[in-house]
């Protein structure tokens, strides 16, 4: 077993060793299908396709990825655990790596528990599955970026409520990059290839490029990018700062 | 062989450890003491890989911890100061982990498991989570997380702080009863341990080597060393003892009538105290000769205090 899966495991196994992991869960689950029926209108817009439900998705994870990720590295300074793991014989990215899959892993396990609600509209209709299950990859790569954000964050603090504070500001901008509420504010000023950089960032427009259906490679590739990047900066950050 | 050479820290400006180098050999125990910030634990951090150094090398067995640290590594057991483990972990679980971490196969994880379990008396707790734990069992789990993989080096920053006396005594049995083939580092600012463990001292202060001397060397910088305390309820024994021969001052305790007779540097007195005793024919209940006070030392050493 490497020294990743073993961390991994370790950092699941802790998930569901305090309630967080099921509140996570049942949190995850009745504010999904609050967006999707309620806000969304799944049921009376009489299609058999859950756009109105992944629609939801990266305004969930605002919130709900962030208090995930905020202990990832903060609770380790905090307790001065983080000493111990780096000086066991590991990798500083096989820990990085293996307590963001840990993660990942268990937000992909909350988003496969949304199952019911895939069953609902094949039992109602007759959905397009490929769309369905493209756009669960998709969600599931966009709160794999979301993670690796609120990763790094977390290593630059021990304050648990700074990093979950930090990780929405950021992970926020990068949500509404593509939104004409934050493009207004770089218009007039900002050139033109500026102002298509900050809105080629958009968590949003990528997310929504793969829940319609249109799977371009470059849209994955984005947030593997996106996921890769803020990893990488995870590892430099807690090597900047371990003497604090 | 751990060596470590010239090793500097310095964190914005300010040198927590100061061109520090000296070199450990198999079987030697030593200890680091100085007083708090001295950069103790700083090195410690630089020694087992965890912080990297400004300047200066650090090697295990000729393994450089910066340069391949996983080899490095392999060859510590390291008790961070404070013991901090996974809280929501059962003892169990915890060395579980690190066993798996160490890379033992399955068979040899429960036979490493086992041996420090029953070593550190941890069977009791096995099965609770850590931070449920007594200060004391906390201390001994990550002790025996230290311990899983028999190391050659062992790197215990203050192991018995916190623990209630039987507990100080148990982790000291246990430290004193390893392997003599390893090195030990042991930092602590609890003089008694160092004469009780070490066969090694080395006082830093401000980050920078003061005495790299074993205890008996260091006790013998003490004033009190070979000074010889009476007791006894004679009437002005005090200003007969000041005259003797070899007697540079008396310090007197007067609640306990106790007399002690700090020689010229070198002096021994004691003969010529027994010699006047036996001629005055004064009633001593109790005489002994002191070895030196290595708090004494400390003092004289880490604050110029004339001692």
């Amino acid at each position: 077993m490497s020294a990743t899966t073993i961390v991994m495991r370790r950092e699941l196994a802790s998930y569901f060793a305090t309630p967080l992991a099921y509140i996570f869960i049942v949190i995850f689950l009745v504010v999904a299908s609050v967006f999707a029926f309620s806000v969304g209108n799944l049921y009376e817009m009489g299609q058999a396709d859950l756009l109105n439900f992944f629609n939801f998705h990266p305004w969930l994870y605002l919130f709900l990825i962030p208090a995930l990720a905020m202990r990832l590295w903060a609770e380790e300074r905090k307790t001065g655990s983080i000493e111990l793991l780096l000086t066991l014989p590991i990798r500083l990215h096989e820990a990085v790596l293996g307590k963001f899959l840990a993660a990942w892993l268990f937000s992909g396990l909350a988003l496969l528990l949304t199952f019911p609600i895939w069953i609902t509209v094949n039992y109602l209709g007759d959905p397009d599955n490929g769309i369905i299950l493209a756009s669960y990859l998709g969600s599931w790569l966009m709160a794999g970026a979301f993670l690796a954000i609120g990763s790094c964050m977390s290593a630059c603090t021990s304050n648990q409520v700074i990093a979950f504070i930090l990780t929405i500001v950021i992970c926020f901008c990068y949500v509404v990059a593509g939104l004409p509420l934050l493009l207004n504010f770089f218009e007039g000023w900002a050139s033109q290839p500026l102002l298509d950089a900050v809105a080629s960032l958009s968590f949003m427009t990528h997310f929504n490029a793969i829940s319609r259906g249109v799977l371009d490679f470059r849209d994955l590739l984005f947030f593997v990018l996106m996921i890769v990047g803020w990893l990488t900066a995870t590892a430099i950050v807690i090597d900047m700062k371990k003497a604090q | 062989m751990i060596r470590v050479s010239s090793l500097t820290k310095s964190f914005d400006g300010f040198v927590a450890v100061d061109r520090l180098s000296f070199e450990l050999k198999s079987g030697e125990v030593l200890g680091f003491i100085g007083p708090n910030g001295a950069g103790k634990s700083t090195t410690m951090k630089i020694i087992t890989g965890f912080l990297a150094p400004t300047e200066g090398s650090v090697t295990i067995f000729d393994q450089d911890i910066w340069r391949t640290p996983l080899a490095a590594k392999r060859l510590i057991g390291y008790l961070p100061e404070g013991a901090p483990a996974y809280g929501d972990m059962t003892a169990a679980e915890f060395l579980r982990f690190i066993a798996e971490i160490r890379g033992f196969s399955k068979q040899q994880r429960s036979e490493a498991i086992d041996r420090v379990v029953a070593a550190l008396d941890l069977e009791t707790v096995l099965g609770k989570r850590i931070e449920t734990l007594s200060k004391g069992f906390r201390r001994r789990v990550g002790l025996a997380q230290a311990l899983i993989h028999d190391p050659r080096v062992l790197i215990l920053d203050e192991p018995t702080d916190g623990l209630d006396p039987n507990q100080k005594h148990q982790v000291r049995e246990l430290i004193r009863g390893l392997s003599k083939e390893k090195i030990i580092i042991i930092s602590t600012h609890i003089l008694e341990e160092v004469t009780a463990l070490c066969s090694r001292v080395i006082v830093i202060a401000n980050g920078r080597l003061l005495t790299d001397a074993t205890p008996a060397q260091l006790e013998a910088h003490s004033r009190y060393h070979r000074a010889v305390t009476v007791e006894s309820r004679e009437p002005a024994l005090g200003e007969k003892l000041r005259m003797l021969p070899g007697v540079q001052a008396v310090e007197e305790d007067q609640v306990n009538q106790r007399y002690t007779l700090i020689p010229v540097t070198g002096q021994e007195i004691l003969p010529a105290l027994n010699q006047r005793i036996a001629s005055e024919g004064w009633a001593i209940s109790q005489i002994h000769v002191e070895k030196g006070e290595l708090n004494d030392v400390f003092r004289q050493l880490t604050t110029g205090e004339a001692a």
